[in-house]
């Protein structure tokens, strides 16, 4: 339709100049790493450490928060209630302020004098500094990305499905469990993958909260400030190494093969 | 069986208004209406999906207006089908019986017997999106069907079927309905209701203005509605006079046109109607001595199913049936003067 057309290669260049932006980094952090650097970096089990810890603390974090954001997501899908905007605002909110600012709100409450670090303090559980305060600034600030996914996904179950389901006998739970999770639940994986991601990727909250124990992304800061790009640059490779690996597979696993018959 | 009192129903601007109507055991009752005059709404609040203002409704003499959705054995078919696309065809079927945990072998068994009976079992394995239209209509009773519902719902059923499908479900429903399930049916094709029904329950604005077996509703319709949605078009209020040779009485359309009609009713205010066919057309006027003769104007020449309806024009419009080989010999177009006459045996007369 837009054959030979002037406009097409406008905007083919522009996507190309986008393109190389996102691509160059990511390349740069190839080509300036030798293999050397990258095995011995893989051998550091500082390093290892600091990997595996990012993984598990942003897993627990998304698997535990999402026991409470699924069935709250359906909610806000379904029902009209008073002050629903102001509350769709407060669950944007982690996504508009400042990640350091997040961190020193959360700080406020988790301490040992906040409200949930004294709960916390009462079975033995402390944040500041700890793989259980990494989980809670994880959560605080990707739990928006499940919320709204899961969110839209619901939106996009017929209410009438719902309906039918109700009337062949099916109590309300049975047709939260049979009917709208299962044809919610591509969105819902995507919002678990975005949230998972978001919590493995963030700073600013966590080296507020902790530190120490080291997650990976405030090691390549650590790293970068005490010794230079040159031992900051091969953690990062191998940190987004990682990360992609982990992505492509949860996206896979997440796309269930297509029925032969429903095809 | 079925039994609704006074039900009032208000969604956003529209509003259901004083229903009543009564269903008996093994009847197949049809609601007749045009689109938006509430029947789905209605077929809702009584699986209760919907709840009314105000009324009541009994199912076996039970009430159960508040009764919860799932406790009511009442099978709704929707419009759309609403097949769960996630689950194959035999998934869907089985869903009632899986979600109370009925016995595996009681759901095979239930679930043969109605595939069977359905025609269903070459596609049992597959997905919805890969059905057509008639195919997901049998799937969608086969579900409602496997529960044993007290009373059968249906929204339009066949509404989105070309015409051999529609003969076949329509068979299908009423083998269905032979076989003791009571049916309570919504549609806005009142062919669907005279091949159909017990019963007729005529919708209009929320409203049920008459209802009756199809013979009752479409040879005595209440009013211009319902003689309109039957087909009926010749249909017209009146006022009767007593003619001067006390044979004939004199029924005033409007102001200027009255027709001669033979009646034995004494009252005074009712209906005429008629018959399309009975209507002679003609390009010159009958000779004298002709009753009911009327000279009008050709406003429109549709076509039918059987040749042609022409419109003409007297004051009041009356519709005219006529072969394709009469509007052929005659050379009727829009816009011409002609003249039409009817006996006064061919009018009906229903007071009103």
């Amino acid at each position: 339709m837009y054959k030979n057309n002037s406009i097409q290669w406008l905007f083919t260049f522009l996507g190309g100049v986008v393109l190389l932006f996102l691509i160059a980094p990511l390349a740069g952090l190839v080509f300036h790493s030798s293999g050397t650097e990258i095995a011995d970096t893989i051998a550091d089990k500082e390093v290892t450490y600091s990997i595996m810890l990012t993984l598990a603390t942003s897993m627990i974090a998304t698997t535990i928060f999402a026991f409470f954001a699924i069935p709250f997501s359906y909610l806000l899908a379904r029902k009209l209630f008073f002050g629903k905007k102001i509350v769709l605002g407060i669950i944007d909110l982690p996504i508009v302020i400042p990640h350091s600012a997040a961190g020193i709100a959360l700080l406020t409450v988790i301490s040992k004098q906040g409200i949930i670090g004294k709960a916390g303090g009462l079975f033995g559980l402390e944040f500041p500094s700890s793989s259980a305060g990494i989980v809670l600034a994880m959560a605080f600030v990707s739990l928006p990305f499940l919320i709204n996914a899961a969110r839209n996904g619901f939106e996009e179950v017929p209410e009438r499905l719902e309906k039918a389901a109700l009337n062949l006998g099916a109590s309300p739970a049975k047709v939260f469990f049979s009917i709208s999770l299962p044809l919610a639940w591509r969105s819902i994986v995507s919002g678990l993958i975005m949230m998972f991601a978001r919590g493995m990727s963030e700073f600013g909250a966590v080296v507020i909260i902790a530190y120490h124990p080291m997650i990976t992304p405030v090691m390549i800061f650590e790293r970068f400030g005490a010794f230079g790009l040159k031992y900051a640059r091969p953690v990062a490779l191998i940190f987004i190494a990682v990360c992609l690996v982990f992505f492509v597979l949860l996206r896979y696993l997440s796309n269930p093969k297509k029925d032969a018959i429903r095809s | 069986m079925l039994s609704v009192h006074n039900l009032t129903l208000n969604i956003g601007t529209f509003q259901l208004k004083d229903i009543s109507f009564q269903v008996s055991k093994g009847e197949y009752f049809i609601l007749l209406g045009e689109s938006g005059s509430g029947k789905s709404l209605l077929l809702e609040s009584i699986a209760g999906l919907t709840k009314p203002e105000s009324g009541q409704l009994f199912m076996n003499q039970n009430e159960i207006t508040h009764t919860q959705i799932q406790k009511r054995n009442v099978g709704l078919v929707f419009q759309d089908h609403a097949l769960f696309p996630h689950l194959t065809v035999e998934e869907n079927i089985t869903y009632p019986l899986r979600i109370k945990k009925i016995s595996f072998s009681k759901i095979k068994e239930s679930l043969a017997e109605l595939a069977t009976e359905m025609n269903i079992v070459p596609f049992l394995k597959r997905y919805p999106e890969t059905l057509s239209g008639g195919e997901k209509q049998r799937v969608a009773l086969a579900r409602t069907l496997i529960l044993k519902p007290d009373i059968l719902l249906l929204d339009e059923p066949l509404s989105s079927m070309d015409v051999s499908l529609k003969a076949d479900l329509r068979s299908m429903l009423r083998r269905i309905n032979q076989k003791g399930q009571t049916i309570l049916h919504v549609t806005h094709d009142y062919e669907e209701a005279i091949s159909l029904a017990h019963q007729i329950g005529v919708i209009h604005n929320g409203q049920i203005i008459q209802t009756g077996t199809p013979h009752e509703v479409f040879t005595h319709p209440k009013n211009q509605f319902v003689a309109h949605f039957g087909g009926i078009k010749n249909f017209y209020p009146a006022t009767l006079e007593l003619g001067t040779d006390h044979e004939t009485t004199k029924a005033h359309l409007n102001e200027h046109i009255g027709i001669d009609i033979f009646t034995k009713h004494k009252t005074t205010k009712g209906f005429v109607l008629i018959g399309q066919k009975n209507i002679l057309l003609s390009r010159t006027p009958q000779p004298n001595g002709v009753m009911n003769q009327f000279h009008g104007t050709i406003k429109e020449i549709v076509p039918a199913s059987m040749g042609y309806e022409i419109v003409v024009d007297c004051g009041i419009l009356f519709y005219v049936s006529i072969s394709s080989d009469s509007i052929t010999t005659f050379d009727f177009k829009e816009k011409q003067e002609v003249w039409l006459a009817f006996n006064p045996s061919s009018v009906r007369f229903i007071p009103g």
